[in-house]
């Protein structure tokens, strides 16, 4: 393949990650295993097998195995591992590795998702993305903001069925944005971040996607890029420039934009009688980015909304199911259900997401219809939901 | 296309977090922007502007209907356009917007999606489903700007040979009227031309 062509050794990056993210230091507590919610379904996932036999090279057992791919990357183990080790970076690298010797995860949606953003990685395509940018939504041709869109475009189309509407929060997320008097460019051929790619182990791909990203958004003049998705932004902030250094902007997620507004008084809520919520917290914002009071603040400044934090939640909170559209199993679901339930136990009647995908994830559990009797719990978007609000 | 570059590839440590590391010179490493893999050597070829064209067609047709209807076209020596690589599935039910955006992946220039007619679809509501999937996929061509030409969903029942040289005719000439896909040529593992193509029968 083309990396060995050039000569890169995928195998020394490998050695360089194990040292990097500490794995050589593991004494095989099993912590990880025992914290990880894929484990606790699925017996034959073992977060600290994995570790081990990629710390002792054994590379077969590793290329063969299926659940090199069932890590949520959702790092809860990290936060308990007595060695501090880096779990994430490890299965980025074995992942990469592993897809450089011939093995490959699924995506789970008949490859859709991956097939599609790796379309993406196609220099010459001219996108007609923004369709449903309306009179309603302020953008700009010039300005100092841009807003970084996401799948959501691509989403809306492809996870139709699960209810799940990730157009809304997009527009939801420009109707905050232009209530704190932002009006942001947007680019009409954004391709997307990569990174359901790059935690696939598609660094190619990846940084193809990446580079144009980030040649469309020198090209805008843009001084500062706000992302609503968690992940886009955590590949943005992180990712980005551990590939290509500093990106000569600034990244900002909008939940921590919107909640400096609200602390200074720019934005207002109103009321629509009386609910109360709960918030699942994205990995990629929460573990990853360490996010956690930015969007609790939006939602505090709901009039009549009342915040109820699930039993486990910030930094112990459980991930929405499924990683980078890969192995959407039976497992995922009892993910989900077990997540849903917890919701539900806070007396909540609403679920309030922060991630496209999250919010894909859990209405689609909901579809099951017996669950959606037991539980009368709704899925919604922060942003959409904090869009319906403004005063 | 990586360069030695990627060897800070991965995630960040703990340790790695950008702000937490003191900022490099503002980086122009991405402005290479690597040119397409292996096969755009192909895309030139098909290109040639000669009106030589030959438009690499996808079909996916069902077990029931669209296949023994091309195989009918076939026996009664009916013409038509040997462009079309046809995969036959049990329902055309079962082609997920991911096989067609793979086939367009892997530069076909154009995608067929043929099934039964809704009340024929030998699993109740396997054509409807065919319809509904292929909606999907039409919206996300749409939106990626590749041409919403490129994809087609028929209906075409096995006693309908007629209909199925018809419809390739016709697959073909607009396909060639709007050319290659853009992304033909980028993909590794492309499909090859056919080699029939343009060889007159006798
Ligand atoms: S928790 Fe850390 S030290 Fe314990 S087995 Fe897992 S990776 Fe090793
Ligand atoms: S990152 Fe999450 S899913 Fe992966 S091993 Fe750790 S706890 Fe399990
Ligand atoms: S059997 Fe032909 S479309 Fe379902």
């Amino acid at each position: 393949m083309a990396a060995a062509e050039e000569g890169v050794d995928l195998r020394k990056e490998l050695a360089e990650a194990l040292k990097k993210s500490r794995a050589l230091l593991c004494y095989e507590c099993g912590k990880c295993s025992g914290v990880c919610p894929v484990a606790r379904f699925d017996r034959s996932f073992s977060p600290r097998s994995l570790l081990v036999r990629a710390v002792r090279g054994e590379d077969a057992t590793l290329i063969e195995d299926v659940n090199v791919w069932s890590c949520l990357t959702c790092k809860l183990c990290d936060t308990r591992c007595p060695a501090a080790i880096d779990y994430g970076l490890l299965t980025k690298s074995v992942r990469a590795f592993v897809r450089h010797e011939g093995g490959e995860g699924m995506c789970t949606h008949g490859g859709a998702v991956h097939a599609l953003t790796r379309i993406m990685t196609s220099k010459e395509l001219e996108q007609d993305r923004l369709g449903w940018v309306d009179d309603s939504l302020k953008i700009s041709k010039k300005g100092d903001t841009l807003f970084f869109v996401g799948c959501a475009p691509y989403f809306d189309v492809v996870f139709s069925e699960t209810g799940a509407k990730t157009l809304d929060s997009a527009k939801g997320a420009i109707r905050l944005l232009n209530a704190a008097g932002v009006e942001p460019m947007l680019l009409p051929n954004e391709r997307c971040c990569g990174h359901d790619l790059l935690w696939n182990g598609d660094v190619e791909n990846f940084r193809m996607l990446a580079q144009q990203n980030l040649a469309m958004i020198e090209e805008s003049g843009a001084k500062r890029v706000v992302v609503s998705c968690p992940e886009g932004y955590a590949t943005m902030k992180v990712d980005y420039p551990n590939h290509f250094g500093d990106l000569g902007f600034e990244v900002v997620h909008l939940t921590e934009l919107l909640a400096g507004e609200i602390e200074e008084g720019n934005l207002e809520f109103e009321g629509d009688g009386e609910t109360t919520v709960t918030f699942q917290d994205p990995c990629r914002l929460g573990r990853h980015m360490g996010i956690y009071d930015a969007p609790r603040a939006i939602i505090s400044a709901l009039p009549g909304v009342e915040l109820i934090d699930m039993q486990r939640s910030r930094e112990r909170g459980i991930c929405c199911g499924v990683g980078g559209w890969m192995n959407c199993t039976s497992f995922s679901k009892m993910i989900q259900a077990t997540r849903l339930r917890e919701a539900k136990s806070t007396g909540a009647s609403v679920l309030v997401t922060a991630c496209p995908k999250c919010e894909i994830h859990l209405k689609c559990a909901l579809k099951e219809q017996m669950l959606r009797d037991e539980l009368q719990i709704e899925v919604r978007d922060l942003w959409e939901l904090a869009a319906s609000r403004l005063a | 296309m990586p360069n030695k570059d990627e060897k800070k590839a991965g995630a960040p440590s703990k340790e790695d977090q950008p702000a937490a590391k003191p900022r490099k010179k503002k980086s122009v490493l991405w402005r290479e922007i690597p040119e397409p893999r292996a096969g755009a050597a192909r895309r030139e070829d098909a290109d040639r502007g000669d009106g030589g064209f030959e438009p690499r067609i996808v079909a996916f047709a069902c077990n029931w209907c669209s296949y023994p209807a091309a195989d009918a076209a076939g026996i009664s020596k009916l013409q038509y356009p040997p462009n079309a690589r046809i995969i036959r599935v049990m329902c055309a039910g079962r082609v997920h917007p991911g096989f067609v955006l793979r086939a367009l992946e892997l530069g076909a220039d154009g995608v067929l999606v043929s099934g039964c007619h809704f009340e024929d679809c030998h699993y109740l509501f396997g054509a409807r489903r065919a319809a509904e999937q292929f909606e999907k996929v039409a919206e996300i061509v749409r939106m990626l700007g590749i041409g919403p030409e490129r994809v087609r969903y028929e209906q075409i029942s096995a006693a309908e040979a007629p209909k199925f040289a018809r419809v390739m005719h016709e697959f073909v000439e607009e396909i060639k009227k709007i050319g290659p896909s853009p992304l033909a040529g980028t993909a590794e593992g492309e499909l090859e031309v056919p080699d029939a193509v343009g060889e007159e029968r006798t």
